[in-house]
């Protein structure tokens, strides 16, 4: 008999786990706080307060969020076929140049409500389109996507700051951007939502695309959950073997699958284009990307963990500015250090508490583990 | 007490919720060789690995040689002179017989000293226990007999006095078994004991002296091997009376069902391993393919079941060519009525982290009957799968839980059931008992009887003799990519040994 397989509880596994890792992550980000000399405690409230004190900042750390749950489910439904997807960066940046074509030409001509299904089609399908070539030449060429992926991210800003300073940039403007979108391309904002609430906002970007990031992780959800391809998707993702055995055409998984998530990389540039700056300006998407990598592994892929992942490292990024803001001695790149923590414990290092965990609860309560009553039914 | 070389007494070792040996007592007397017999999951491994240090027990006690020894790790195993053979050889193949037996004990930085006692060493082993293996041989280039030798060598070169062999023969021709046991009895003469983990019931009749059933965890017998019987054991193992041989009517071979013409195939090293392969299967009949594994039967089921591209040659299923050497593929057979359970469950029949309802539909998810336009019919697959856990007794009945939480018989029966209930014209089984214990092994074995029965042409190749013999109304014997003979099921043990080991092939050939 080998070592058993034991099965922790939902609320474990999603739950009570990424918290432990959240917690270990915090306490060594602390140490690096007192090593330059300021209170880790303090720094944790600012932290916290920068985040979550006021609307303001509600709405901020949401803003963020939309971001890492576009860039988040991208790679999660690229996970469930057993692809790692590491050009959501790449993706997401192309994508910026559909949604300014749509605006661009569009803004005086539509209302915004017109603009903005347009504008979605064309950010999802330059997205897909930007990993359709990945894509290819895994599924026909075996040539791997995490190489492919990351080479294809550098081609993408080559290529963006070419369009933007050579092609899309107006007449006689110093900036590497587009003109200003006008108002049929600009999405209404969602801060009188926070409002409701009784709090008062004088302005933050948080607009309709985080309800178009709801709506893609119930879809993805629907997608890998409940329909056939998803079930073909994870097939492959779990055994190459079985999907083959099973009829499933692991080319035809592959592409699909990146498709949908290069489409999705590729909404996230809404956000910050349509939503905020209403205009596609050089790298605007700044690192949504690869956080979205920490997104997925820390939501376990799963869109209900994706959602609060993302909105923890929308807190980090804006509760990280606050900090840096109030503290003198911790600099933007003593955020980046405490992300990185973040995204250590709580991504790559997700299953070093696990084993110590199961073993507990399976001396606690075996019954949860859902594992006594398999073997002994089995035997 | 001083002729018991191991003595146990009150082991338990529990996985968490899992009491995997339970007041575990054991006297094995020194210069005997003694079985340990057992259905898989019985907790046979899980006290060897005790014995030998990889867990540790949570209470009980070990005497090695009537004095109490703590064994944490496998070093203080050897060091109290216990030796193991592991079921899966822990050799490097690249490297030579020597290089693999000094590894772990080359007792200095340069190694021209310890390969050189190691070679005097070898010779003085080689002598006494008449174990000859090249010493300078590479173990890639080595039969498996010659490699597990090389696996009881270096447990002797660590001064093992006490040797534990883990499933010995499941890689092994009956001739390599028989030489295996030869040398097993010589290592007895000498004053060794040997510990043989097994659950072939004939192997333990055959050798040892004393044998001991567990079931479930616990120790349910000690009986000496003469004054027992293989229906005893049999029935210690399992708890209930079992028919080690199952029952069957005369065939009735029909029309032929699947017709296979001058097949080869290749692997991903382009070695062949299908040679110019021919035969057909008419229905109504079970035909077996016996071979010691790795002679070519694994890539012929999988070339005719679409999971492996031929280089050449036809296959014909019911009078129409399978385009085996381009685009077949298991989900176009399938349509067409062949249905295949493939001898690895655990990666290509299942998906084991799914769960076991998502199981029962895996290569039939494009059926209507499962399917809401593009979203999956989660009720009429559930449905579907607790009634294929009714017919099939499958436990624990819950199609929610996750596939590798089942046993492996109870694993090979969701695959089984998805299969056969899909009622195919030709169903082509690799290993169909592999992993799989006895309960389970006469239900699987009526199962396939009963589609011979319902007019179906029916496939097996299993690397047990024993199975090919009970199931199939025509033997076809695989060596070295060819089909060396075909026999009626009457053939005797002795017989299809020799065509699986080529013998009669190679005196043909000459």
């Amino acid at each position: 008999m080998s070592a058993p397989f034991a099965k922790l509880p939902r609320w474990a596994d999603y739950g009570l786990i990424p918290l432990i890792n959240l917690f270990v992550a915090f306490i060594v980000a602390g140490l690096v706080v007192m090593l330059v000399g300021e209170n880790p405690f303090r720094a944790a409230m600012i932290l916290v307060e920068g985040a979550f004190g006021r609307g303001q900042n509600i709405a901020y750390t949401l803003y963020y969020a939309t971001n890492f749950i576009f860039t988040g489910l991208a790679v999660a439904v690229a996970f469930h076929a057993g692809l790692f997807n590491i050009g959501g960066e790449g993706q997401a940046y192309i994508a910026g140049l559909g949604v300014a074509f749509v605006a661009l030409s569009l803004d005086t001509v539509l209302p915004w409500y017109l603009t903005f299904p347009i504008a979605i089609v064309a950010a999802a399908g330059f997205g897909a389109l930007w990993a359709l070539i990945p894509a290819y030449l895994q599924a026909k060429r075996d040539s791997h996507v995490v190489i492919t992926t990351i080479m294809f991210n550098y081609i993408a800003g080559s290529l963006m700051v070419y369009m933007l300073v050579d092609v899309i940039k107006p007449l006689g403007s110093m900036a590497p951007q587009t003109r200003p979108f006008e108002a049929g391309a600009q999405l209404p904002k969602l801060n009188w939502i926070i409002e409701l609430f009784g709090a008062k906002i004088r302005s933050a970007p948080l607009n309709l695309s985080f309800i178009l990031a709801l709506i893609m992780a119930y879809l993805v959800w629907l997608l890998i959950w409940r329909t056939k391809l998803g079930y073909e998707i994870r097939t492959l993702g779990f055994s190459s073997k079985a999907a083959r055995y099973a009829g499933i055409s692991e080319s035809r998984i592959i592409i699909i699958t990146m498709l949908i998530s290069g489409a999705l990389a590729g909404m996230m540039a809404l956000n910050p284009t349509m939503g905020d700056q209403h205009n596609v300006s050089l790298d605007f998407v700044s690192q949504a990307g690869f956080v979205g990598i920490a997104v997925a592994l820390m939501g376990r892929s799963h869109p209900a963990g994706i959602i609060p992942a993302a909105i923890l490292f929308g807190a980090l990024y804006q509760g990280g500015a606050e900090l840096a803001f109030e503290m003198p001695n911790i600099s933007r790149d003593m955020i980046v250090i405490i992300q990185g923590l973040v995204i250590l414990f709580a991504g790559a290092l997700e299953h070093m508490f696990r084993p110590t965990i199961q073993t507990l609860f399976a001396s606690l309560s075996p019954r949860s583990v859902g594992l006594a009553a398999a073997k002994k039914e089995g035997a | 007490m001083a002729e018991l070389a191991i003595a146990l007494s009150g082991i338990n070792k529990s996985f968490g919720p899992v009491h995997a040996n339970r007041d575990i007592n054991l006297e094995v007397q020194r210069g005997t060789i003694h079985g340990i017999i057992g259905e898989n999951g019985a907790g046979k491994s899980t006290l060897m690995s005790i014995l030998y240090g990889f867990y540790q027990a949570d209470s009980g006690e070990i005497r090695v040689n009537g004095k109490p020894v703590s064994i944490k790790t496998p070093n203080d195993a050897i060091a109290a002179g216990i030796g193991m053979v592991h079921q899966h050889f822990m050799l490097v193949e690249n490297f030579t017989v020597l290089e693999n037996i000094i590894l772990g004990a080359e007792g200095e930085p340069l190694l021209n000293k310890s390969i050189a006692k190691a070679r005097s060493e070898l010779a003085r082993l080689e002598r006494e226990y008449g174990l000859e293996v090249d010493p300078d041989a590479l173990i890639e280039e080595l039969p498996v007999g010659l490699q597990q030798r090389v696996e009881i060598l270096k447990a002797l070169y660590r001064g093992a006095d006490i040797l534990i062999l883990d499933e010995p023969t499941g890689v092994l021709t009956p001739a390599e078994a028989d030489h295996l046991f030869r040398i097993l009895k010589q290592l007895k003469e000498q004053g060794k004991t040997v510990i043989l983990i097994t659950h072939k019931l004939r192997e333990i009749m055959a050798i040892t002296d004393n044998v001991s059933v567990m079931r479930q965890g616990t120790m349910v017998a000690t009986r000496e091997t003469k004054g027992t019987t293989v229906e005893e054991l049999a029935e210690l193992m399992v708890g209930r009376r079992v028919l080690l041989r199952v029952q069957k009517g005369e065939a009735n071979p029909g029309e032929v069902k699947l017709s296979v013409r001058n097949l080869t195939v290749r692997d991903s090293r382009k070695v062949t391993m299908v040679d110019d392969v021919s035969f057909d299967i008419r229905a109504g009949e079970i035909v077996g393919i016996a071979g010691v594994a790795g002679n070519g039967q694994s890539e012929l089921i999988e070339a005719i079941a679409g999971t492996r591209r031929a280089v050449s040659g036809t296959v014909m299923l019911d009078g129409k060519p399978i385009d085996v050497t381009g685009t077949a593929d298991p989900g176009e057979l399938r349509d067409r009525g062949l249905a295949h359970v493939p001898e690895d469950r655990h990666h290509v029949g299942l998906v084991l982290a799914f769960e076991e309802a998502e199981n029962s539909i895996l290569g039939y998810q494009d059926k209507p009957q499962y399917l809401n336009g593009p979203f999956l019919n989660l009720k009429a697959i559930e449905d579907d799968a607790r009634a294929k856990i009714q017919a099939y007794d499958i436990r624990p009945t819950n199609p929610h839980l996750r596939t590798a939480n089942f046993s492996g018989g109870n694993q090979q029966k969701i695959v089984l059931a998805r299969e056969i209930e899909q009622d195919p014209g030709v169903l082509v089984v690799g290993q169909p008992t592999r992993g799989v214990d006895v309960g389970a092994i006469e239900f699987i074995h009526k199962r396939l009887i009963a589609m011979r029965d319902a007019g179906k042409a029916v496939l097996v190749i299993s690397v047990e003799l024993d199975e090919i013999r009970s199931l199939s109304d025509r033997i076809l014997v695989m060596f070295a990519g060819r089909i060396v003979g075909e026999r009626g099921p009457e053939a005797t043990e002795g017989e299809l040994g020799l065509l699986m080991a080529g013998v009669e092939h190679k005196e043909a050939a000459e």
